[in-house]
């Protein structure tokens, strides 16, 4: 998918405006150590950005990009090693410091105030430059005509989407006037067509003479808009490479050491026996406005189906819905041939479905509790957690102790508390635990977001193992590749309606983001068999 | 400079939470005077448009609205401030010994220093420690209630008039009124008139013998509004309240912003409080603030935390405080029929919008009141001393699920821990 | 590796307590040395106070109430509840126990079993308004409770007014509820030798409630419901737990337990509710839970030293030392454990991640993106 190569080596040549070829590094990273309770964030690390181009960090999960950006950005201190910035050394205290020299951040998690508006989020900690009022809201209108950003000042950022959140905190970099933007996996909640737009907004802003550093763990993006590529990993620089020079494979052995693991299904196991039935599925938020609409399909036995979408139409509430923690307006959910609607959560539960929650540390844990405890978590009715109204202590322990084993959670023990382990653990841990007890029904949201690629392939082997089983999965996923490749089958929701159904076996990433954003009416993408359904 | 107006956001926003402009808010008012004069006609209970009954209604309000802007002070940046009530007790003891001493201007500088001193040791341990807001709150309510205990044995007790539980009597401040309109007002009140005497009474009460403090108190209301919403430093503090992380990657520093924020919010409580001792009673006394402090937080969550609204909370609070104390039984009694009559007025409101099961709830409410109201001549004194209370329960109930705190508000914070 | 009765571990959670009271005993000190006090005579005044038999009956009685209301607290605060309205819950329950129990004449243990179940229900149900409010409306138990607070006293003053159910009290111009009959009263315990004055009874109960305090939360299902809704209440909801009905419950739960709270005066001493029973324990048990940490024990050694406190209070007047001295010493307490608390809780997460890190290193000699 690196068609973009050429485009890149032409902009490399054109780059070098005022500032000349000889200039110092925009950035210079030497020896950066920093060391966190228990583990070693990022260790030697030796990294140099040229001016006036777009330099990507890539690495996987849990590799220490981040504690790096945080580092250069002044959110964290390194604990050895320097930071030269423009040729002169630099100490951040704080982001402010690192604001002072030009550097602006991009964050992963958008760094917005929802109850604030556009232009109060964008002024805040730089009201001297243009005061709060009329003359921000015109430098604001300014820089977004500028670059094309497309950005209302007086809207609330609790009513915007993603791609415009991302906008906004783009143009809250440049507000400040910063020339060094960090982007820290800016492409992770967009869909191809709008991680083509950031590329187009990127490579503005090298025109101008700007200089990005960009994070990623998706390689294939990174060599379609990098000048250069740096490789992290466990926490140190491994190699440092031109893009047109090495492959998307080579670059993953860079890596992580090996190939990258490839979501994929082998033969179908889809029997005809329906395990989930949603039929006419709506629910309304509390002010009224339909969330989910008319929602229906159904799940087979043995069957994945992967539900496609951006952040925010609908995906949330329909997890939430099947789960019994969203009352429904209309509509049915059967599972297994009995009508659950009208069950709470809990009994559901109990009828076999096993939950793998979005946020896994919010939803899926208790962080202050042991492993243990974890596991009785989400089954405190069925054995071996408890006897009657009591809670089989020995039982529980002992069942932790075969899942820390068969799922590879790395731990000393099942007393340490949940928050001591990494993502990934975690993670393996919440999957062993909802794959206990035979489930008929799994619901998964991002099963591997955020995780390692070691946890990774290992999740993707026990879903697999499980379809293989019988188990029927409802999977919802941000990333394409995942969600093409372990689905039986796929739809995609918009505005809280299912909008198409698509054949995994055929389509492409680029067309499943054209469906996922309403864009050509999906109708040369998708297959049509229900795209009378389309209607907005 | 950051004085810029920017009224676009401002207002979009506000409509959005409310759904209220100046024009209806107004029309609410009149309304609301208009129902009064109903209720006074049919029962005869003359003291609820009184200009008595209006005047204590401000005098209450001042301590409870100072308490609820401690409150909104507090939770715009974050802190849930339940401590206010141990504050407020430092502010009553603080302002009534430097006022004693020292006249009742220094008394109410002290008062706020002193009730910023108990923010300051909330601040200390919310922010810096990250101790749960609520445990904090409680643990400065004992101290609070401890220190001046102790400092009355060594600082009052063997002065004239003075003991272990009390100050010696206090100096107040000088009152004002707006110059001839006591006299005319007082005239029309006097006739008894359909809505105009009711209009007179409630302006006479607002306009006659104010205290320069209750004046001063009034002032820091817009003035609230126009820091915290027109400059920014009011844009950095709330940041703080809704997203810190996001302040602090843009190079605010939230500690410093939430240290202001809750010793500021300590200080209007402390002025709450030594309002209570120099001009509500002209005296310190053990337990004089009663709960005020926590009535001042449900008044600025009844105000959806937004300054305007916690001072039509505190108005409601005082008023229905003041009314107790002016022919309690009779006055309180007078106010059921108000209150059916409200009912009545949201169920119209409610068969209006095509709501009717809402609306016969409405209707239901109402007959009950009616019920009550009408084989009683009067409440009894022991409940009538808890009518504030009891509104503050009935309208949080009503409200509470359409109100939206500061999103990040009450979550322990620090520094360089973002997701 | 790491062992589930890790002495270090104790030894961390021993010092959050024990370094508070070293704190707040300082800052008392720099009081009373500012006042012109020895802080170490006035300290041994206290102690001598306390060993007096008579005076440790006093210390247990004070502190089997305070135990029964900081337990009825510490069920709230183990699910992020805040029941600040233990106060209004026991009077309320105590008034209108005393009423049911004044009333009838039955046989000793049916009259007692009576009078507390009168109670805990009494106390449950005013509980339960707030819970209900929270469950259903969304309004902050905090404000609800203290609101109710103020309600029940103004209703307990116009229950206990001669036109409803108070007499005068005998050989005093106080009125009460009309006394208990000797079949509804319990009897006293002998307990301290060298003292006719005996430990109240339901200092039996109190013990009881505390053990079931601990098997409710530690070994049950509902427990763990609570605990985990306490800890992060969106995790429980995903699990399963229906927070609203878990708040329902845990709120009738904390007010049953207030209602006991009057029970060791009204069944062993007053046999009456008059105007002058004890208010303000339900604040108390507020600091109490705190100071415990919530365990029952931890409860148990903190009403003790707030009881010890209360009383030693009474002596320092005859030392010329003010004794709300006392109420400085409680309020300082209370803020330094809670802040002792935070920090050892955050040492002990960090202490943990190092060694799970060191561990894991360790293991790790072998290849580890072997999963792959």
């Amino acid at each position: 998918m690196a068609r973009k190569g050429e485009g890149i080596r032409i902009s490399s040549e054109t780059t070098a405006p005022a500032v000349g070829a000889d200039a110092a590094p925009a950035v210079e990273l030497h020896g950066i150590t920093k060391r966190f309770p228990g583990v070693v964030a990022n260790h030697d690390i030796d990294i140099e950005v040229r001016r006036g181009t777009v330099h990507a960090i890539v690495g996987e999960n849990g590799a220490g990009k981040s504690t790096l950006m945080k580092i250069l950005y002044g959110m964290q201190r390194p604990d050895e090693g320097s930071i030269v910035v423009d040729g002169q050394a630099a100490t951040f205290h704080s982001p402010s410091d690192a604001i002072g020299r030009g550097i602006g951040m991009v964050h992963q998690h958008f760094m917005l105030a929802d109850y604030l508006t556009v232009l109060e989020n964008v002024v805040l900690g730089a009201e001297g430059l243009h005061g709060i009022g009329a003359a921000a809201r015109r430098r604001i209108k300014e820089i977004s005509d500028q670059y094309g950003l497309g950005v209302q000042p007086d809207r609330m950022v609790e009513d915007l989407g993603v791609g415009d959140r991302q906008r906004v905190e783009i143009l809250k970099v440049l507000y400040r006037g910063a020339h060094i933007l960090i982007l820290d996996e800016p492409t992770a909640v967009l869909v191809p067509q709008e991680v083509d737009e950031l590329f187009a907004n990127l490579r503005e802003l090298k025109r101008e003479g700007l200089t990005v550093i960009f994070i990623s763990h998706k390689l294939d993006e990174v060599l379609s808009v990098a000048d250069w590529i740096t490789v992290i990993r466990r926490g140190t620089t491994v190699a440092s490479v031109d893009p047109p020079s090495v492959t998307a494979r080579e670059l993953a052995h860079l890596m992580v050491g090996s190939e990258l693991p490839v979501p994929e299904l082998r033969e179908s196991t889809v029997t005809d026996q329906p395990i989930l039935q949603v039929t006419g599925l709506t629910v309304r938020s509390p002010e009224g406005r339909a969330v989910l609409e008319d929602v229906s399909f159904t799940i087979h036995r043995g069957e994945v189906l992967g539900l496609a979408g951006v952040e925010g139409n609908g995906q949330a509430e329909l997890v939430e819905a099947i789960m019994g923690m969203r009352p429904i307006d209309t509509g049915e959910i059967v599972l297994a041939g009995k009508t659950v609607s009208a069950w709470d959560t809990r009994r559901r539960r109990d009828a076999g479905i096993g939950y793998i929650p979005e946020d896994r540390q919010r939803h899926g844990l208790l962080l202050e509790a042991p492993l243990w405890e974890n596991r009785v978590l989400g089954h405190q009715t069925t054995r071996p957690n408890v006897k009657g109204p009591w809670i089989d202590r020995a039982g529980a322990r002992a069942d932790t102790r075969r899942i820390v084993s068969a799922y590879d959670v790395r731990t000393p023990g099942i007393d340490v508390l949940a928050s001591s382990l990494s993502g990934g653990n975690q993670q393996k841990l919440i999957v062993g635990r909802e794959m206990s007890g035979d489930p008929v029904l799994l619901v998964a949201a991002h099963p591997t977001r955020g995780v390692d690629v070691g946890a990774q392939a290992f999740i993707w082997d026990q879903l697999r193992a499980a379809r293989a089983n019988g188990l029927a999965v409802l999977m919802i996923s941000a990333d394409l590749d995942e969600l093409i490749g372990m689905s039986d089958s796929l739809k995609v929701m918009l505005r809280g309606r299912l909008v198409a159904d698509v054949d995994p076996q055929t389509v492409t990433p680029e067309e499943l983001g054209s469906a996922m954003t309403g864009a050509g009416d999906s109708a040369d993408s998708a297959d049509s068999a229900e795209s009378g359904e389309a209607t907005q | 400079m950051s004085a810029t107006l920017a009224p676009g956001p401002e207002t979009v926003s506000r409509q959005r939470l409310t759904g209220l402009t100046w024009q209806t808010t107004a029309l609410g008012a009149l309304g609301l005077i208009l129902l009064l004069s109903v209720v006074r006609l049919v029962t005869g209970a003359d003291d609820i448009t009184s200009s008595g009954t209006t005047a204590a209604a401000l005098g209450l309000a001042v301590p409870i609205g100072m308490a609820g802007l401690g409150g909104l002070w507090s939770e715009r940046a974050g802190v849930v401030n339940i401590g206010l009530e141990g504050m407020m007790i430092l502010g009553t003891w603080c302002g009534a010994w430097a006022g004693y001493h020292w006249g009742p201007w220094a008394g109410l500088v002290a008062g706020a220093v002193g009730g910023a001193l108990g923010g300051l040791l909330h601040a200390i341990a919310t922010v810096s420690f990250g101790v749960d807001h609520i445990v904090s709150g409680v643990a400065i309510n004992i101290l609070g209630l401890g220190v001046t205990q102790f400092l009355s044995v060594l600082a009052f007790e063997g002065e004239p008039g003075g003991s272990t539980t009390q100050s010696p009597p206090l100096k107040d401040f000088p009152t004002v009124s707006l110059p001839g309109l006591s006299d005319p007002l007082h005239t029309l009140e006097e006739k008894g008139w359909f809505f105009v005497s009711d209009v007179a009474g409630i302006l006479r009460g607002l306009t006659t013998n104010v205290s320069l403090f209750t004046l001063i108190a009034v002032i820091l209301v817009p003035a609230t509004f126009f820091v915290l919403w027109r400059t920014a430093f009011g844009l950095r503090l709330r940041s703080c309240g809704e997203n810190p992380g996001a302040a602090e990657s843009l190079g605010v520093n939230v500690y410093k912003y939430k240290y202001i924020a809750v010793m500021a919010s300590g200080a209007f409580a402390g002025i709450g409080g030594a309002f209570l001792s120099i001009v509500a009673a002209g005296i310190y006394r053990e337990g004089q603030t009663a709960g005020r402090g926590f009535i001042g937080l449900a008044a600025m969550i009844f105000g959806n935390w937004r300054p305007a609204g916690l001072a039509a909370g505190a108005g409601l609070f005082g008023y229905t405080d003041a009314l107790q104390l002016r022919r309690g039984g009779e006055s309180v009694h007078a106010l059921l029929l108000l209150v059916a009559l409200i009912l009545v007025a949201v169920a119209i409101w409610h068969a209006i919008r095509g709501r009717p099961k809402a609306a016969l709830i409405a209707v239901g409410a109402a007959a009950v009141v009616f019920v009550i109201f009408i084989p009683t001549n009067s409440v009894p004194g022991q409940f009538t001393s808890f009518a504030p209370h009891l509104a503050t329960l009935l309208v949080l109930s009503i409200s509470a699920q359409r109100l939206r705190m500061p999103k990040a508000d009450g979550r322990p914070y620090r520094r360089g821990e973002q997701h | 590796m790491i062992s589930r009765f890790d002495p270090r571990r104790l030894l961390v959670g021993l010092a959050a307590p024990v370094l508070a009271v070293l704190f707040a005993f300082g800052i008392t000190s720099l009081v009373l040395v500012a006042t012109g006090h020895n802080p170490f005579s006035t300290l041994s005044t206290m102690l001598d106070h306390a060993a007096k038999p008579r005076n440790q009956v006093l210390i247990i009685n004070l502190a089997t109430t305070y135990y029964l209301s900081a337990l009825a607290v510490a069920i709230g605060f183990r699910m992020n509840l805040f029941n600040i309205g233990v106060d209004g819950q026991y009077r309320l329950a105590a008034m209108l126990a005393a009423v049911v129990g004044g009333a009838v004449h039955l046989p000793a243990v049916i009259h007692v079993t009576l009078i507390v179940l009168t109670a805990m229900v009494v106390g449950a149900l005013w509980a339960g308004i707030a819970g209900l409010l929270k469950a259903t409306r969304g309004v902050s138990e905090v404000i609800s409770t203290i609101m109710l607070n103020v309600i029940a006293t103004g209703v307990v003053a116009y229950l206990l007014t001669p036109e409803i159910f108070a007499v005068p009290v005998a050989g005093s111009n106080n009125i009460g509820t009309k006394p208990i009959p000797a079949s509804g009263q319990m009897p006293g315990l002998p307990l301290i030798p060298d003292t006719p004055s005996k430990v109240f009874g339901f200092i039996i109960v109190a013990a009881i409630a505390g053990a079931a305090y601990w098997v409710l939360l530690e070994r049950t299902r509902f427990g763990f419901d609570l605990r985990a809704t306490g800890q992060s209440e969106s995790a429980a909801v995903a699990s399963g737990v229906n927070v609203r009905q878990m708040i329902i419950y845990a709120m009738l739960i904390s007010g049953a337990v207030a209602g006991l709270v009057g029970m060791p005066q009204l069944l062993g001493d007053s046999y009456q509710y008059s105007l002058d029973f004890p208010a303000g324990l339900g604040f108390t048990g507020i600091a109490i839970a705190l100071l415990g940490r919530n365990h029952p024990v931890g409860i148990a050694i903190g009403a003790l030293l707030w009881a010890f406190l209360d009383g030693a209070s009474n002596i320092l007047d005859f030392q010329g030392i003010a004794p709300e001295i006392v109420k400085i010493m409680q309020g300082g307490l209370v803020l330094s454990v809670v802040v002792a608390y935070e920090l050892v809780r955050r040492y002990r997460l960090a202490a943990e991640q190092r060694r799970v890190g060191r561990a894991l290193a360790r293991t790790a000699a072998e290849p580890e993106g072997a999963t792959a």
